[in-house]
């Protein structure tokens, strides 16, 4: 055999099996992991520029790599997505870090779902309407250049509700969703300001979470938010973006305050799909995974470069949709308050650093603490309650497998994931919230009782 | 004398002809100059008001906006469907690949995942519509047959339909979407829910003014036909086949004229509210971006939901005029 031969046989092959091998968006091949068991997929999301892992991993072709066919859809609003990935008309979804937690536990529609990825930090914000901003404005420290003081704490919201309760009118604010990272932020806002955001009471019930309230939280889908308080239906709201710079651009109110400021660096969306689907389809479950983490690390790569391009994207309107400004406003590391007031907030939106994208168990723990401060959870429960709870439905084993296939295959460095041999999933002690309270992952009930406003251990309405 | 006559004469032929040229002229400017005037007209006082309101997304869209609409999203087809083109080019290749590691694998090509362009969604709404408008036809048609022919049958059924006929098609369609999810279980469902829902909330809104028509067309035919079918003993079926169905088409195709035209108008709403990928979904979908060029996409589709649902109607009425022998029960 001479050498125009052997060339030829070996080059034969390649050639027939396409220009697979040569072309740029077909370097990554995961060697380590099995062929995927189910090939067709369909996700689910939410208008909101948090959804944006899934649409990169879509359109820069991280899905197919994994041989994975996804068709992405919009969904009305939270309750409709999470029916949908119940009974697997969708295949998994942008969720709520609540969401899957609640599910599991049986608040609401009873279903194990699990996350294998959390898919952001911080990029959510308080927004007040106009005139409910006119009457904070006085209560708000000034800058020299008159500029507000941030953050701004609900201290300066409490005469505005107070007024509004002596003229016998009820203060209303619209949250996302009663599991939501929304809800509990604007709780816990609105708490620490020494506002009551009202309790629930599931045992009786009672599942409106106005019970004592001096503000009333109710629920609206994201896209609508700013209509809805154009109308005055609410006062204001509690909403991830672009809705809270659509506000801004529309004249119709004013951010107060970010979530990150709120607590820095929160975890906020999650991707969900049900316990069954992980079980039955293992590889497929890595292999989005894989997928979603080369996406969220694209996302935020040398100092948030991509974001511009990431915005063009969202701003399609089979993704968010809305203009490419509002969503670059926050996307692109600013955000901007009154109209003019923008500052610098390079970590509004967190898609990968700091180990964004792992399943933290504290993580789930926090909401869990949220869930019975206000009385969705109605009685007690052990520290070990609650992290028996996280362990099922956060599930950094899973993110661990596709983590190390992509270390495996050189595609991302291992120095940018969580040192796995020595992760407990447990992040250390958390100081940065609004009230400067402390967090601790490991003592939920010890974390409770430093709360003025909240269900302690033993109070049950 | 002569004279006279021919003067008189010719003046008839001038007035002949001047009355055809005055006719003709009318007749132009009845099909074209006046809907001209009348176009122009909406158009100026539209622009003009659009002008004049101020929405939080922006201006109201004016003629202009929308033109320019007309073309992104025309635009916009043609990318998707070059990036269509491109996924298939890659499936073919990755699939090539995955038989050459495996030679049991069966390839599979799978449909485009991206997105629907607006072409994509009135052609889903056209056969949304026309899938609903059909089941209507095969239950009403039937039926009124039946209500017709019996008057017992009639008067049983008469309150019914007089009661589900003015039920709108949002207060039908939770019920269909939850009747559509318990009984349509499969795990590789040939159609989407989605499409099921909307199409039968088309049905069940137009099935009504073509059951009424129907039933009243086969009650109002000439009793002499009925003696005819009577003296030659035809059988119920030939009865129907032979005099029945002929003498009561135009009637049935009137009824069939005004259910798509209620059609079109539900399946909106319906497309709206199940998240089936056409001109509802697109209405909302734009609605929920709130961007500045939304209400002129928006006011786009609009148009094309007017414009299609014009031609509908023409062709209903051409079809109506090709069936019926009573042309001048037949009026646009």
């Amino acid at each position: 055999m001479n050498w125009k031969t052997l060339l030829l046989t070996t080059i034969k092959p390649l050639l027939l099996s396409g220009a697979v091998v040569l072309s740029p968006m077909h370097m990554v091949h995961a060697e380590s992991v099995g062929e995927p068991e189910k090939e067709e997929l369909k996700f689910g999301f939410i208008k909101l520029t948090d959804m944006a892992p899934i649409a990169i991993a879509y359109e820069n072709g991280y899905f197919e790599d994994e041989g994975l066919y996804v068709t992405i859809q919009a969904q009305a609003n939270w309750k409709v997505l999470l029916n949908g990935v119940i009974d697997g008309t969708l295949d998994g979804a942008h969720m709520l870090a609540g969401q899957p937690i609640a599910a599991t536990m049986g608040y609401g529609t009873k279903a194990h779902i699990i996350t294998p990825f959390s898919m952001d930090l911080n990029g959510n914000a308080i927004t007040v309407s106009n005139s409910t901003w006119q009457k904070m404005r006085p209560n708000i420290p000034k800058m020299a250049d008159g500029r507000p003081v941030h953050p701004i704490k609900a201290d300066a919201l409490k005469p505005v509700v107070e007024q509004l309760k002596a003229e016998g009118k009820p203060f209303k604010m619209g949250m996302v969703f009663p599991v939501s990272t929304h809800n509990y932020e604007l709780r816990y806002w609105l708490a620490a300001g020494g506002i009551h955001p009202g309790f629930y009471a599931p045992h009786k019930g009672d599942t409106s979470g106005q019970i004592d309230a001096q503000a009333l939280l109710s629920v609206t889908p994201p896209p609508q938010m700013p209509s809805t308080m154009e109308a005055g239906t609410i006062h204001g709201y509690c909403v991830g973006e672009p809705w809270n710079q659509q506000a801004v651009f529309k004249n119709i109110g004013v951010p107060v305050v970010t979530d990150y400021e709120i607590w820095k660096d929160n975890p906020e969306k999650v991707f969900g799909i049900t316990a069954e689907f992980a079980k039955k389809y293992p590889n497929t479950t890595i292999r989005l995974t894989r997928a979603l983490i080369r996406a969220a690390k694209w996302l935020d790569d040398n100092n948030n470069a991509n974001r511009p391009a990431a915005v063009k994207i969202l701003s399609q309107s089979n993704y968010v949709g809305a203009d490419y400004e509002v969503i670059a406003n926050s996307m692109t590391g600013t955000f901007e308050y009154e109209k003019g007031d923008k500052r610098e907030v390079p970590d509004f939106n967190v898609f990968f650093r700091y180990n964004a994208t792992y399943p933290y168990y504290s993580d789930a723990i926090w909401y869990l603490t949220q869930m019975r401060r206000w009385g969705q959870i109605s009685s007690d429960k052990s520290d070990e309650w609650y992290k028996e709870l996280a362990r099922k439905v956060y599930r950094p084993d899973i993110y661990r497998k596709a983590a190390e296939s992509l270390i495996a295959d050189k595609v991302v460095a291992a120095n940018q994931f969580p040192n796995f041999s020595t992760e407990t999933g447990f992040k250390p002690p958390q100081k940065h919230f609004i009230d400067d309270v402390v967090y601790d992952g490991k003592q939920p009930n010890a974390y409770l009782e430093k709360f003025s406003i909240g269900l302690k251990q033993g109070q049950k309405l | 004398m002569r004279a006279t006559t021919v003067n008189v004469a010719s003046k008839t032929i001038a007035e002949q002809v001047v009355n055809t040229v005055k006719s003709s002229v009318i007749k132009v400017s009845d099909i074209l100059m006046l809907p001209a005037i009348g176009i122009s007209l909406f158009l100026f006082l539209w622009s003009m008001t659009a002008q004049n309101i101020h929405t939080s997304l922006g201006e109201f869209p004016g003629p202009r906006a929308v033109m320019t609409q007309f073309s992104a999203l025309y635009e916009e087809h043609q990318v998707t469907r070059e990036k269509a083109a491109a996924f298939y080019e890659r499936q073919e290749k990755r699939n090539q690949a995955k038989l050459a590691k495996d030679p049991e694998y069966t390839p599979k090509i799978r449909a485009y995942t991206g997105k629907e362009t607006f072409i994509d969604q009135i052609i889903t709404s056209l056969v949304t519509v026309t899938c609903g408008f059909l089941v209507a036809a095969f239950l009403a048609i039937p039926m009124g047959i039946a209500m017709g022919l019996n008057r017992g049958f009639n008067l049983a059924f008469n309150p019914i339909v007089q009661v589900f006929k003015p039920v709108s098609p949002l207060a039908w369609l939770p019920l269909v979407t939850m009747v559509v999810s318990a009984l349509y279980v499969s795990d590789d469902p040939l159609l989407s829910k989605s499409f099921l829902t909307s199409m039968f909330t088309v049905t069940l809104c137009s099935l009504w003014p073509m059951l009424i028509n129907t039933s009243m067309g086969v009650a109002a035919i000439n009793s002499d036909l009925i003696n005819v079918s009577k003296v030659l003993r035809l059988g119920t079926f030939t009865h129907i086949r032979k005099i029945v169905l002929p003498a009561s088409m135009p009637m049935i195709f009137t009824g069939m004229r005004l259910s798509f035209g209620v059609a079109w108008m539900v399946l909106i709403a319906a497309e709206m509210l199940a998240q089936n990928p056409g001109l509802g979904k697109f209405v909302w979908d734009e609605f929920q971006n709130g961007s500045s060029d939304s209400l002129a996409r928006i006011m786009a589709a609009v148009v094309v939901i007017g414009f299609i649902g014009f031609l509908l109607d023409r062709m209903m009425l051409f079809l109506q005029r090709q069936v019926s022998w009573d042309k001048s029960s037949v009026n646009a």
